[in-house]
């Protein structure tokens, strides 16, 4: 019984964890883009991009 | 990730959003961010790529014309979003997101703890699982419920039943019943049928939800036949870039060539040609001088005008076409989808059975307790899981992959409704016709001609400037390099070639029959006259036929004249009338309604709009007008009319494996529903069969993914 007082609040309290950051990143726009962001990471940081 | 942003960003500066439906690639992105960030006046730019949009934050001196200006010096056509509407809006989606995450949450969690109920979990041991489980779905009913809830219970205020009241009389009732036998050291509780009932009904209602923004977004994408607003002159001699709702009577506003008006108004001073065709039909050019009254959405062909104005807004000739528009659109929403119209006999046919099962067990002698609970079994069973995913399942993944061929369907009653005309009724100006000037006899020119003429184009925004540069760039001709370009309005751009001087713009002598032309003259030679014609839709023969091979038959309404349509008519072996005003066009659909059929209209001028709020079902190109692309059910974008048979062939295919969803469904309820009144469903059956039928139907829906090719 122990090991269950230790695991259930424990599988509990990982999946809290993920639905918090799943609304955390809802409401910081991570999921505004999605299109967007899968072509972003082709693009150079630096000035030198494809301005031209 | 982010565009290098100057230092001048620091403070809070005004933003403004544009839709810029160019972009395409990742170089876009790039190009635009970087670009816009290093433009005077301009301190970062954001691109949201899904909803082809860019933020702009510049300094407050900064005008929309000269943003827009920036923008399209990179290449991009941009129109801005001031309408707050387009731009909040995707509130409920994100909302329902929440419920689903939660429920998803929950589901997982208590199923978890069912499966070890399941396996023999015995005495304290499911005791207290049962207690957990129900810590975590209480809450969760309560929060995920919600929209079930709220509409079920609007719908019993008005003394109506929808789908929505036995999915929450199950769910409470459920987890209550569920609650109670946990108090009572029950063997059965049913948190995890609740819950994941929940999860499954969220996600077709959150499909439902993000298929209607996703079109929303793409259609608030191409808002752009209205002008924003105009530049006002003011008392002083000086002009003020005033927004088209902030326009009043009185004030005297520019019109440059190549604009659009914002408001209705007398001509005060200039001569120019309007395009007044979204407004009529009329697809020649109408000549305008000094008094004459000119209305919003026509555009400006030739000179600059000075228009004093006499109605803005609400008030403007246009105010009398939306009327009809509304009255049209009522008639529609009349129209029940289909999940509503199984949900007329489903729901109360669920309700009759679980209270039945009920009375039946008590005068079988059961006891209330075993009664109530195999009536819950019933209401678990029965609710219609699969049937809340079987409609919006289909439709989201037929507009997906109708999405992908250019076709934007606003909501899945379109779809519902598209897939059951007849009947097409075609406008002619810009919907079988692209509705703009396309160089006829460009072979007239020879190659340094091109090279000169497209140098030349490119200075100006006159529209057949324009339209001749894109054909230009698309023949593959690069521009000739001249010197000191000077555009006189009205009358063309001058320059110098090598010294020899050059010119493009009005031919000396007017055409017969109002057509649009221009002349190019280098030096003393002998000028060239280019033609302009308002071509036909590529492919408009390929599709009318595909449409006759699904059994529709195709007309052609036209505001336009007679002389201008029939040539068309001809060609097309279609049926013709024409000079139609709104109120004709309407009258025709309504005809044709009152014979049994089902009108397809396919039409883009504000005169159109009317018709499209009445017929069945109603297309547009994107070139449409604002109140074309609102009235219409479905966008297509590209200068193809390929996309209307598409829309037809995949609507059909929806309704077919929708109807199929909804006899799996059924077939599973013949089969599920007499073992639970029969009192053998245990929570583990309940949870196995609502899965695997929510499944069954997602899996045939994602049939439809390759529909449109």
């Amino acid at each position: 019984m122990t090991g269950i007082a230790l695991l259930i609040p424990i599988a509990l309290g990982l999946g809290l964890l993920g639905l918090a950051g799943f609304f955390w990143s809802l409401g910081n726009g991570q999921f505004d883009d999605l299109d967007g962001a899968s072509l972003r990471i082709l693009l150079d940081d630096d000035e030198a991009g494809p301005v031209s | 990730m982010n565009a290098p942003a100057p230092a001048k960003a620091l403070a809070a500066l005004p933003e403004t959003l544009f839709s810029v439906p160019g972009m395409r690639c990742a170089g876009c992105i790039s190009k635009l961010e970087t670009g816009l960030a290093h433009a005077p006046g301009i301190a970062a730019a954001r691109v949201n790529f899904t909803a082809k949009r860019v933020t702009v934050s510049h300094l407050p001196e900064t005008t929309l014309p000269e943003l827009v200006e920036a923008i399209g010096a990179l290449g991009f056509d941009a129109q801005p979003l001031l309408d707050p509407m387009t731009v909040t809006g995707d509130q409920e989606s994100r909302d329902l997101l929440k419920a689903l995450a939660v429920a998803g949450f929950a589901a997982m969690n208590i199923m978890l703890l069912s499966v070890s109920v399941w396996s023999g979990a015995e005495g304290g041991t499911r005791d207290l699982f049962h207690w957990l489980s129900g810590a975590i779905a209480v809450p969760t009913v309560i929060y995920s419920g919600r929209p079930f809830f709220k509409s079920a219970w609007a719908a019993l205020k008005h003394g109506r039943t929808n789908m929505d009241v036995p999915i929450s009389i199950g769910v409470t009732l459920a987890t209550a019943l569920s609650l109670f036998e946990t108090i009572m050291h029950g063997a059965h509780a049913y948190f995890d049928g609740a819950v994941m009932l929940l999860f499954f009904l969220l996600c077709g209602r959150w499909l439902d939800s993000v298929m209607r923004d996703r079109a929303r977004d793409g259609v608030s994408a191409l808002l752009k036949n209205t002008a924003p607003g105009a530049l006002v002159l003011e008392s002083g001699g000086q002009s003020r870039w005033v927004a088209a709702s902030e326009l009043r009577q009185g004030m005297t506003m520019l019109v440059a060539a190549g604009e659009r008006l914002a408001a209705d108004g007398v001509v005060a001073k200039g001569q120019s040609r309007l395009d007044a065709s979204l407004l009529t039909g009329e697809s020649a050019p109408v000549p305008l001088g000094p008094g004459e009254r000119i209305h919003a959405g026509t555009l400006n062909l030739d000179g600059p005008l000075e228009v004093e104005i006499t109605a803005a807004g609400a008030e403007t000739a246009v105010a009398d076409i939306a009327r009809l528009m509304e009255e049209a659109a009522q008639s529609k929403s009349r129209y029940v989808r289909i999940a509503d119209r199984a949900a007329r006999w489903y729901a109360p046919a669920v309700h009759t059975l679980a209270l039945s099962s009920f009375v039946g067990w008590m005068i079988a002698g059961a006891g209330w307790h075993h009664s109530l609970l195999i009536a819950v079994a019933v209401l678990i069973i029965t609710c219609p899981c699969a049937l809340g995913l079987a409609v919006p399942a289909a439709q989201i993944v037929a507009a997906g992959a109708l999405m992908k061929r250019g076709v934007l369907v606003k909501d899945g009653s379109a779809l519902e409704r598209l897939a059951e005309v007849d009947r097409a009724l075609f406008d002619k100006t810009g919907t079988l016709t692209l509705g703009r000037p396309d160089p006829v006899n460009l072979d007239a020119l020879d190659a340094p001609g091109k090279a000169l003429a497209l140098a030349l184009a490119r200075v100006s925004r006159h529209p057949l400037s324009q339209s001749l540069r894109r054909a230009l760039e698309a023949e593959g001709v690069t521009a000739a390099s001249v010197e000191g370009a000077v555009e006189t309005p009205g009358a063309g751009v001058e320059a110098l070639a090598k010294g020899v001087r050059v010119r493009l713009g009005r031919p000396e002598s007017q055409l017969e029959d109002g057509r649009l032309a221009c002349a190019l003259s280098v030096g003393d030679a002998s000028p060239v006259t280019i033609l302009f014609e308002d071509a036909m839709r590529p492919d408009v023969r390929a599709s009318l036929a595909t449409l006759s091979a699904l059994g529709i038959e195709s007309a052609i309404v036209s505001g336009d004249r007679e002389e201008a349509v029939r040539p068309v008519a001809a060609q097309l072996g279609l049926a013709a009338q024409t000079g139609m005003l709104p109120e004709d066009k309407l009258a025709a659909i309504a005809e044709l309604d009152a014979a049994g059929h089902k009108v397809l209209m396919v039409g883009d001028g504000l005169n159109d709009g009317p018709a499209l709020a009445a017929g069945h079902a109603s297309l547009a190109p994107a070139s449409a007008s604002d109140a074309g692309q609102n009235a219409a059910d479905a966008i297509f974008l590209g200068d193809s009319l390929d996309p209307v048979p598409t829309a037809v062939r995949v609507a059909r295919a929806t309704q077919r494996i929708v109807r199929q969803n909804f006899i799996m469904a059924i077939g599973y309820n013949v089969i599920a529903v007499p073992l639970a009144i029969l009192g053998m469903v245990t929570p583990l059956i309940a949870a196995l069969a609502m899965s695997g039928s929510s499944l069954i139907v997602v899996a045939n829906a994602l049939r439809l993914k390759g529909s449109a090719r």
